[in-house]
């Protein structure tokens, strides 16, 4: 049994009277010990994803039309709110984009560590846990900032302290959405050091999501990339950078820069990312897919699995 | 006789306090920072948050005023300008910047933000040629003239940075300042903007002055970097020379620290110790001798001078050789 397994979930929000779909059909499964990276733009539903798997969304405005989410076999849809809160926290941990919006301003970090150790392991509810859980994120003396308030402290070690936070109930699952997309390149990579480490040494499982390709090489095993709301392309980390098999994976690729390898031009991909709601008919990529042809525009395509065990939702892959 | 001459340029604010005898204190955002842009040329400023890259732009159209140093255009000190005179001289140099979203006016139309510096500048006095311009310069930026009579609202970010930038030609400058113009852009869109200022530049002679925390992209479009650390120049130099074979050690770590797509590409990563010192209170000696894994005793208490290490690659580093 998979740690995760989401089957075709289908998450649509209230928007002006009307259900506008953000997630649709969405499938994917986490091992124990794994770290899947789930690749997007804005708007391709992938912060959604993953905030469903706590059942974070509050409903309305979001509903959860269709599918099933097991974590450990449980449907988290189907739980009451006991049920719920033994899984969040107790399986799975989230760290989020903003860690300066994500901690309360007017409690001390060594108070809202606490608060989650009363919670989930109240026998350890104690300064000298607080201590080692700061040091383990790498914080420089612990035993002062555990007397900082959160506007006291860099974006960098806020992130240590919201990641402190996260693994202090001992999750199975640590979910982190856009972890260093608001910290500097340098801060970037020490947090990114930071988390190889610890699911290294606390064999955790992880979700990361992310919009930079460029994170998913040092640390993925997997990734599934999403566009308008679907997967289009899962494949192990290393396969996927080298043999983008989705034209829009390819195009991604392309389109970015690459430090010591510049180009002469970049590729860019015409137009823009289509928003929830106007979604095209048929592929949702064709309108801005180099090898498209005239029957994608209908006929939208299925998530076929190829021999090598990779996902693919294009009926015309790249060799 | 370069077109933009940056010659011991220093920003400082105010910080709210002092009083009471005690001296106000100050934010040193930029300081003693020189530099030139050649006519047509595109130069990458980079460095992290807090560095003074945004307030160097800033300081180079007189947006900030400058408390010390030249800011010469064209061989003239625009430092010492008249606001009227000013306004003149802004033809020649505009500013694209970061975010599409607040930089437009949402209750002008498209075509009005484009008409208003041509009204401004008296660059075209009757309406049919303004409309003529106005046609010209969606077309440059790869909008359709048809666009002109829509609200900003309408648009999507890439579409407005377009916007954006085709306000900044109106004027038919020789230099653009770009602050992060594709920052806030989705990554399948980036690429759209930045082929558009390399076509600019290359195509009009425009010079460019780009200034981004992203390597990769300064790599793509500029000839030439110049690296910021705490409101100073740490390296400056051609961009394959800096990218390849950095300096300074703190150039060196910010090369190492970003992400790569290609998982052979066997580099060393430098993880850096700690966070950017506070610009209130710079420390001694080299601003990065707290983060440096290289500095010895001198570096906390000597300020390293630029020096040129080969020809145009200069660094301000006492170990670098």
């Amino acid at each position: 049994m998979p740690l995760l397994a989401i089957h075709d979930l289908e998450v649509d929000f209230r928007l002006n009277d009307r259900w506008v779909r953000v997630v649709d059909g969405v499938s994917l499964e986490i091992a124990t010990g794994e770290t899947l990276c789930l690749v997007g733009e804005s708007g391709c539903g992938k912060s959604v994803t993953a905030l469903s798997i706590g059942r974070l969304l509050p409903e309305p405005p979001a509903r959860y039309s269709a599918g099933r989410i097991e974590v450990e076999g449980r449907d988290v849809l189907k739980m009451d709110g006991k049920g719920l809160r033994s899984v969040r926290g107790g399986v799975v941990s989230y760290i989020f984009q903003e860690p300066g919006a994500a901690l309360n301003p007017v409690h001390r970090v060594g108070a809202q560590i606490r608060e989650v150790l009363k919670i989930h392991r109240p026998e350890k509810a104690t300064d000298a846990e607080i201590l080692r859980l700061l040091t383990e994120v790498g914080i420089p003396d612990p035993a002062e900032r555990i007397r900082c308030y959160p506007h006291e402290l860099s974006g960098g070690m806020q992130q240590r302290v919201m990641i402190a936070m996260a693994i202090a109930t001992e999750p199975k699952l640590l979910i982190a959405d856009e972890p260093t997309t608001a910290l500097d390149v340098t801060i970037q990579a020490q947090i990114l050091d930071l988390l190889l480490d610890l699911k290294h040494r606390l064999g955790m499982a992880m979700l990361l999501i992310t919009h930079n390709l460029g994170l998913v090489g040092g640390l993925a095993d997997r990734v599934a990339v999403m566009y308008a709301g679907q997967i289009v392309e899962t494949a192990p980390a290393h396969a996927l950078l080298r043999h983008p098999r989705h034209p829009y994976t390819r195009a991604l690729i392309q389109s970015v820069p690459e430090l010591g390898h510049p180009r002469e031009r970049l590729l860019a991909i015409p137009g823009t990312v289509p928003t929830p709601g106007d979604w095209p008919e048929g592929c949702r990529f064709a309108p801005r897919c180099p090898k498209v042809r005239e029957s994608c525009h209908r006929a939208a395509p299925l998530l076929d699995r190829l021999p090598d065990g990779r996902q693919v939702r294009c009926p015309f892959p790249n060799p | 006789m370069p077109l933009l001459e940056l010659d011991q340029v220093q920003v400082r604010f105010p910080l709210v306090g002092g009083g009471w005898g005690r001296p106000a204190r100050q934010v040193h955002a930029v300081e003693d920072v020189s530099f030139n842009v050649e006519a047509g040329e595109a130069v990458g400023l980079v460095g992290e948050s807090g560095c003074g890259k945004t307030t160097l732009g800033r300081a180079v159209l007189r947006l900030v005023e400058p408390t010390a140093g030249r800011v010469r255009f064209d061989g003239e000190d625009i430092t010492a300008l008249s606001r009227s005179e000013l306004r003149k001289r802004r033809r020649q140099f505009q500013m694209v910047f970061q975010d599409p979203f607040s930089s437009l006016n949402p209750r002008l139309t498209v075509g009005q933000s484009l008409s208003e510096p041509l009204e401004i500048h008296g660059l075209a006095p009757t309406a049919a040629a303004r409309n003529t311009r106005i046609n010209a310069l969606l077309e440059a930026v790869g909008l359709h003239p048809d666009h002109a009579g829509r609200y900003p609202h309408e648009f999507s970010g890439g579409q407005r940075q377009r916007i954006g930038i085709a306000r900044a030609l109106a004027v038919e400058p020789r230099l653009l300042v770009c602050d992060e113009p594709v920052s806030a852009l989705d990554v399948s869109v980036q690429a759209q903007v930045v082929n558009l200022l390399q076509d600019l530049q290359r195509k009009r002679g425009l010079a460019l002055l780009f200034i981004s925390h992203d390597l990769a992209v300064v790599e793509h479009l500029c000839k030439r970097v110049v690296v910021l650390y705490l409101g100073r120049v740490v390296e400056i130099g051609p961009t394959p020379a800096v990218c390849r074979d950095p300096a300074h050690p703190y150039t060196q770590a910010l090369l190492s620290a970003v992400p790569t797509m290609d998982a052979e590409s066997g580099r060393r990563r430098i993880i850096l110790r700690g966070d950017v010192p506070s610009p209130v209170d710079p420390p001694a000696g080299c601003a990065f001798h707290q983060r440096c894994p290289l500095a010895e005793a001198r570096c906390r208490v000597e300020r390293p001078a630029l020096r040129e290490l080969k020809p145009g690659h200069w660094t301000a580093c006492h170990l670098a050789s």
